[in-house]
């Protein structure tokens, strides 16, 4: 069962120890996350899932180099990134992730190709050889003939491919995907995890945040939050696997389990067989 | 490399300008009118005061200029009937002139008078003027035909003219006039060159040869037509004793001049009881003429400095509502790895391009507008370096300045909030 639903599993991408994330509101303190730790593997695919005000957007946020801890640690590929500043942490974002966002956020003025060219232009690279990259994903996500058009002459499928385009343009390590289908219907939001789940299998680490248990389907992981920490930690296959297998623990028990042990998701899905 | 991305940087900022050709375009307007009204009124300026500077070099910087003047007290008593009005300089003033100051070189003295002439057919009343041939050393001027007076002439008491290039355009006199009989007040005078003459004001002062339209010699004006002129002006005569009326004095140094004027003019009050007479010092007022143009360039650059801070502020204005307007597209720059320092450069290189433009497109309008002037009314207009290349630094300069609190505005932004913007 592992070896189907992690490909490339082994090493770790992703760790949160006893992340803090503390806003201030007014007078009051909003508690974000409340001592999260959790480590996700190289090559997963995990769904966030929770209501709003769990914490998964910050948690989201946080992952994706977007904003700090205020106290705990974040490695990125075993580095400690959690105490960078803005520029390290932009560099991080231009080399190593890619965002993916429910309202596309294409830039409306700029044609596809610009588009997705744009992490490249950050990245220095001159116009030729950016503009030869973007032709390449734009055909890997089928939209080899649109390079010309601008995103307003496309539909929201189609943007979203574009935008998925423009977060492999750096080859990432992570990508980030915020919602992916939030805005589209549901036969092109089953199109879009398609996409993102070749991506996956190609040897992607993904990252999903989503309220929408379909598509949360079709991750390999699920993550559920509640008030600022982890509820509980699901397994399952893609969906086009047979139904995926899900497992209950309660959420004491994983926040002990995943400060306890490197990879809660082993003994995740240990007490997915054991039940 | 590093270059061929500065270029790029730039393409990029142009292309955004140009997705909202009018909105750039009016932002643009303050500096194109900062920098065009500038460059324009600079020319014309610049123009206009090389020009009195020239003339009043024409009048030649070791020149002294002491003409008769009508005392205010004689232009009182002239109105009533069968005054005689006598002022100005006389003979003697002229030789104690030249005898007295040992910085002079030479004096020219000269009548000047209105006599009825006939060439030919032709009859004009034409401006005389008797001088002595030290005149034509005195205000150099290129003959175009013939001679100018020769000290034989004076000596002789020859009855010759030298027409000015006036003087034979009105009396339509060609280098064949030479030798024919021109009469002056009913004397016959034969032609025997005609020289070029200057036109213009020179500050406030006329230029010695302006408004002449023959030459005679001194003492033959003298002999012929004396020391009494009539005027008949609406009935009433009116009647003046003017023996001299225009001194030019010379001196040997430039450095003399207002020294030499003072002298002239302490010694002129002593002989005088009226002062009938006024002493004009062209080096005094090139320096005079100097400064008023000093004047004239802090009071343009102040203007320039407030239309063009009026447009820096014009740009800003835009700039902080493009930022505000495009606060998504900074959160999506950001999120994808752009440093705040790129996000500043990117909207600073907007606001340059802006300005410079602006400033381009001003100085086009700044160069058109001086040529228009100088083709339909002949003023002349100068175009200096500076004055082409400080409006353009300038507007650099400008887009740098009101371009760097949008862009550090900008950089600010919190890419979390700003992809949540709508």
């Amino acid at each position: 069962m592992s070896t189907a639903t992690s490909p490339k599993q082994g090493h770790e991408i992703v760790r949160l120890e006893n992340a803090w994330k503390v806003y201030q509101m007014g007078t009051e303190d909003v508690k974000a996350l409340r001592g999260v730790n959790i480590t996700f593997g190289k090559g997963d695919f995990w769904a966030i899932m929770g209501p709003s005000g769990s914490g998964k957007s910050t948690m989201m946020n946080v992952l994706g180099c977007l904003d700090r801890l205020t106290s705990g640690a974040y490695y990125l590929d075993g580095q400690d990134v959690s105490q960078l500043d803005d520029d390290a942490l932009s560099e991080l974002r231009l080399k190593y992730l890619g965002f993916i966002f429910q309202s596309f956020n294409l830039i409306p003025q700029l044609t596809v190709q610009r588009n997705i060219e744009l992490p490249l232009y950050y990245l220095g690279w001159d116009a030729v050889r950016s503009a030869q990259r973007a032709q390449e994903l734009a055909e890997q996500v089928g939209l080899g003939d649109r390079l010309s058009h601008r995103p307003t002459e496309l539909s929201g499928g189609q943007m979203q491919r574009v935008a998925i385009a423009r977060a492999l343009t750096n080859d990432p390590q992570v990508i980030f995907a915020d919602e992916p289908t939030g805005n589209l219907d549901s036969a092109t939001g089953v199109q879009i995890m398609e996409v993102l789940t070749r991506l996956n299998q190609q040897g992607k680490t993904i990252v999903m945040v989503t309220h929408e248990p379909d598509i949360a389907a079709y991750a390999n992981r699920r993550l559920h939050m509640i008030d600022g920490n982890i509820d509980r930690i699901e397994e399952g296959a893609y969906v086009t696997a047979p139904g995926p297998v899900t497992a209950r623990v309660s959420p004491q028990d994983v926040s002990r389990r995943a400060g306890t042990f490197a990879r809660p998701d082993e003994d995740v899905t240990r007490a997915a067989r054991d039940a | 490399m590093r270059q061929a991305r500065f270029t790029r940087n730039i393409w990029l900022g142009i292309e955004n300008l140009l997705l909202h050709k009018l909105r750039s375009f009016l932002t643009m307007l303050g500096v194109v009118f900062g920098v065009g009204s500038v460059v324009a009124m600079l020319s014309v300026g610049e123009g206009a005061s090389k020009h009195a500077l020239e003339q009043i070099r024409k009048l030649g910087s070791n020149n002294i200029i002491v003409a008769s003047m009508k005392s205010a007290e004689e232009e009182q008593a002239s109105t009533q009937h069968s005054h005689m009005s006598i002022y100005g300089l006389t003979y003697e003033d002229h030789r104690r002139l030249s005898e007295s100051f040992k910085d002079i070189r030479a004096t020219a003295p000269a009548k000047l008078l209105r006599k009825d002439s006939r060439l030919g057919e032709r009859t004009m009343e034409l401006r005389v003027v008797g001088a002595t041939p030290a005149w034509f050393d005195l205000v150099p001027r290129d003959i175009v035909a013939g001679r100018a007076l020769l000290p034989a002439d004076q000596e002789k008491r020859s009855p010759v003219a030298v027409l000015t290039e006036f003087g034979a355009r009105k009396l339509l006199a060609t280098e064949s006039t030479i030798g024919q009989t021109l009469r002056i007040g009913g004397n016959q005078f034969e032609i025997v060159g005609i020289i070029q003459s200057e036109s213009g004001q020179a500050g406030n002062i006329q230029i010695p040869d302006q408004d002449i339209d023959v030459y005679i010699p001194l003492d033959v004006a003298q002999r012929y037509f004396g020391d009494f002129f009539a005027k008949r002006t609406a009935g009433s005569e009116e009647r003046e004793k003017v023996e001299l009326h225009q001194i030019i004095v010379q001196v040997d140094d430039p450095r003399n001049a207002e020294s030499v004027g003072a002298g002239i003019e302490t010694m002129l009050a002593l002989f005088h009881k009226k002062r009938d007479y006024v002493v004009s010092v062209p080096l005094a007022l090139l320096k005079q003429a100097e400064a008023t143009k000093r004047t004239f360039n802090i009071v343009l650059g102040s203007i320039a400095g407030i239309s063009l801070l009026v447009g820096g502020i014009g740009i800003m204005n835009i700039m902080l509502a493009s930022v505000t307007e495009r606060t998504r597209e900074i959160g999506i720059r950001r999120a994808i790895g752009a440093k705040r320092m790129q996000i500043v450069f990117q909207f600073l290189i907007e606001t340059v391009v802006l300005s410079t433009t602006g400033g381009l497109i001003g100085l086009g309008i700044g160069v058109l507008i001086p040529a228009l002037i100088r083709y339909f009314s002949g003023m002349p207009t100068v175009l200096t370096m500076n004055g082409i290349l400080l409006p353009l630094f300038v507007s650099v300069g400008i887009g740098i300045v009101f371009g760097l609190y949008p862009a550090m505005n900008a950089a600010r932004v919190d890419p979390i909030i700003a992809l949540r913007h709508e």
